[in-house]
């Protein structure tokens, strides 16, 4: 036993110091090539059936038809800009041309790791970027949720109706911002209650927090709520289920069409889509074409970017002054806050 | 004296056998999980390996464990006198944020800038830590309940203040304090690849202190003695309850120094982006270390390389919480390796102190029947 114990150490003390010498000098960076899309998601994944599974969407209609490649890597709670880095340059160094950040957590890392790729094009959703080869994707999300806010009003019986954000940040702020001006916009005497699951990233993948927020605003007699909460919104659309007549207006994609949520899509009113997908493709298609989109892109309200989905025809009967709305937004008679 | 330099031999290898134990344990019980993925943990191991030994990774990997490292010094302290401070997540988070308000409003030539921002952390920290030690002082409530709290308090404080136009201004979708002048950025160690942070050197200064402080002085003998016996050191005339405070006000103090590599040497500010939950891995890691300041030091950088290439693993398309399972499997295994090699090493003592008992007994016998 004492012999062995002592041969153990010495093995393993001669293969760690084997291990280090040979290894000094050497670089991860290796050859590139030509290995399609790289992307980078936000916390909660591919499968959180809102943000991230939009820009999937765009991904997965790049391969469809452009016949491109594709590797898709997920962010962990609680990441420092290391980590963010990391998976940035190992999908670029790897080859995948473009890499793409989905959230605004990335865009201190796509600008450091943009500079360190210049041949390679960058793209950020969600966030403003400098850089020649990145490409900075934002969206009019308080548009789309003005016009939530307007659907919201309408459809309340109890003239109380609420707003939950994942993190409290300026991103999120928009979206409230815009429910709230488009709720008082339609009835000026409805109560709007806005409230945040966290200030940190968790907010995005925390549906059990989600579910209790909801609950909350139930047992008050909200009942319509709008959660903009990433993959934490599958928590409150399955509380806001449970009770009879109260509806969820979903994010980012059109929820009522998620497969995973099918069980609830009788509650869920209408969505605020936000096409993340659409703004994906087009990077991925300009890069395949040889014509690199760059600079800042903006999605609006009247650009498509982003829209009120009308699946399940919930809002049929209100469609009217939902259209006038965003005429009156697309006009610019109306102009929507982004700050609360 | 041939006895006992055995006694000696004998614990130094009970003291190489837990760790290996606990490793040989974790390869094993990671393997089958890996395999039970439907992949090949052979190959995975492989991955881990290259990667995690490749220059620009080595240099990663150190960057990452700093902080590790002041995180595990600051839970070790209070472990040593069996105080149970999961507080240094809050702690270090305020203290961070709270230096960082105060770098971003001077500016001073850095050689004055720097030591003020690093001492108003410590001093937050400590006085965060320290509202922990004087409630159980005074009022008797456990560490573990009101440093967990304080934890909470803690982020509340931080997301009030954190605001644009309170202590915070926006940039784009990030909201953070005001950036620290360019005299606050702490120097850099340049390497072939990227550059090691400096606060490195802070880090290994902080482990020397820590050892002497508790091994070399009176101060950490009293400590020491008091957590492996509070009635036997209050006996021996040790003040114990002014030893809580002191010992809080200490890791608070240390955890105070775990946000600043990020401070001083990346972000360069605090926003809603600041790395959270380092001080819940500094328990792992000092659990892992067995609060020796090079223990700690290994189990840091070992818990980094596992960050690095767990990154790397998914990949090449293992599930990204593989490295999460890993670590968590090598904190368990390492926590009973020890316990049944003390529990070994004590039952052989035993049964030597037994024997050695029984020849004695028996040769006064033979004397008696001689006389």
């Amino acid at each position: 036993m004492r012999r062995v114990s002592t041969i153990t150490v010495a093995g393993v003390a001669t293969a760690a110091l084997a291990f280090t010498l040979t290894a000094c000098g050497e670089s991860s960076t290796s050859s590139g090539g030509d290995k399609g899309v790289g992307l980078a998601f936000d916390v909660g994944g591919r499968d959180d059936h809102s943000f991230n599974e939009s820009a999937a969407r765009g991904v997965d209609k790049a391969k469809a038809e452009l016949g491109m490649k594709a590797k898709l890597l997920t962010a962990k709670n609680g990441e420092t800009e290391a980590e963010r880095e990391q998976r940035l340059s190992s999908l670029a160094d790897a080859g995948h041309n473009p890499v793409i950040g989905v959230g605004f957590n990335y865009s201190k890392s796509i600008e450091k790791v943009a500079k360190e790729y210049p041949k390679v094009t960058f793209g950020v959703v969600d966030s403003v970027a400098p850089g020649k080869n990145v490409v900075s994707m934002t969206f009019g999300e308080h548009e789309g949720s003005y016009l939530a806010g307007v659907a919201a009003a309408l459809k309340s019986k109890t003239h109380k109706v609420a707003f939950i954000g994942g993190v409290n940040n300026a991103l999120i702020q928009k979206f409230q911002a815009g429910f709230e001006q488009g709720a008082k916009a339609a009835d000026p005497k409805v109560e709007v209650r806005s409230d945040y699951l966290s200030n940190s990233d968790k907010g995005f993948n925390d549906p059990a927090a989600a579910k209790e927020k909801a609950k909350g605003m139930l047992d008050s007699d909200f009942d319509v709520i709008y959660t903009a909460a990433g993959l934490s919104g599958n928590g409150s659309i399955e509380a806001i289920a449970a009770k009879k007549g109260a509806w969820a207006i979903g994010v980012d994609s059109d929820q009522y069409q998620q497969p995973g949520l099918a069980k609830y899509k009788d509650s869920i009113l209408t969505s605020v889509v936000k096409n993340v997908d659409v703004a994906v493709f087009d990077l991925i298609k300009s890069v395949k074409d040889g014509k690199p989109l760059t600079g800042q892109r903006q999605y609006l309200l009247k650009d498509g970017g982003v829209s009120l989905s009308t699946s399940g025809g919930h809002i049929d009967d209100i469609k009217a002054q939902i259209e006038e709305a965003k005429k009156k937004i697309v006009d610019g008679q109306v102009k929507v806050k982004t700050a609360p | 004296m041939n006895a006992l330099k055995k006694l000696d031999k004998n614990k130094l290898i009970l003291a190489v056998a837990a760790p290996v134990l606990a490793i040989v344990a974790a390869l094993v019980v990671t393997s089958i999980i890996i395999v039970a993925t439907g992949k090949d943990p052979i190959h995975a191991y492989q991955v881990m390996v290259d990667f995690g030994s490749k220059a620009d990774s080595q240099v990663w990997i150190i960057n990452k464990a700093t902080p590790y490292y002041l995180s595990a010094l600051a839970v070790a302290i209070g472990f040593r006198m069996n105080l149970f401070n999961i507080g240094v997540d809050g702690q270090y988070r305020i203290a961070a944020f709270f230096a960082a308000v105060v770098g971003g409003a001077l500016t001073l030539p850095g050689i004055i800038q720097i030591p003020v921002i690093i001492i108003v952390a410590m001093i937050v920290g400590a006085i965060w830590a320290g509202i922990a030690g004087l409630l159980k002082t005074t009022r008797g409530v456990s560490e573990v309940i009101s440093t967990i709290m304080l934890n909470a308090i803690g982020a509340a404080v931080i997301a009030y203040f954190l605001q644009d136009g309170r202590l915070a201004e926006k940039e784009g979708n990030l909201i953070h304090t005001p950036y620290l002048p360019d005299s606050a950025h702490f120097f850099e160690i340049a390497t072939a690849t990227k550059p090691i942070y400096g606060f490195v050197l802070i880090a290994a200064l902080a482990g020397l202190v820590y050892w002497f402080v508790l091994n070399r002085s009176r101060f950490g003998f009293d400590l020491r003695t008091v957590g492996q016996s509070e009635s036997a050191a209050q006996a021996s005339g040790v003040n114990v309850k002014r030893m809580v405070v002191t010992s809080m006000l200490l890791s608070g103090a240390m955890a105070g120094l775990v946000g600043m590599p990020t401070l001083l040497g990346v972000s360069y500010n605090y926003g809603t982006d600041f790395p959270a939950g380092i001080g819940f891995t500094g328990i792992a890691i000092a659990l892992l270390g067995r609060n020796h300041p090079i223990g700690m030091a290994l189990g840091a950088l070992f818990w980094s390389f596992l960050d690095r290439t767990g990154t790397q693993l998914e990949f090449e398309g293992y599930a990204q919480e593989m490295v999460g399972v890993i670590q968590g499997v090598i904190v368990l295994c390492v926590v009973i390796a020890y316990e049944i090699v003390r529990r070994y090493g004590l039952k052989a003592q035993q049964r030597k102190v037994g024997e050695e008992l029984a020849a004695q007994a028996r040769k006064s016998d033979k004397a008696e029947v001689s006389a």
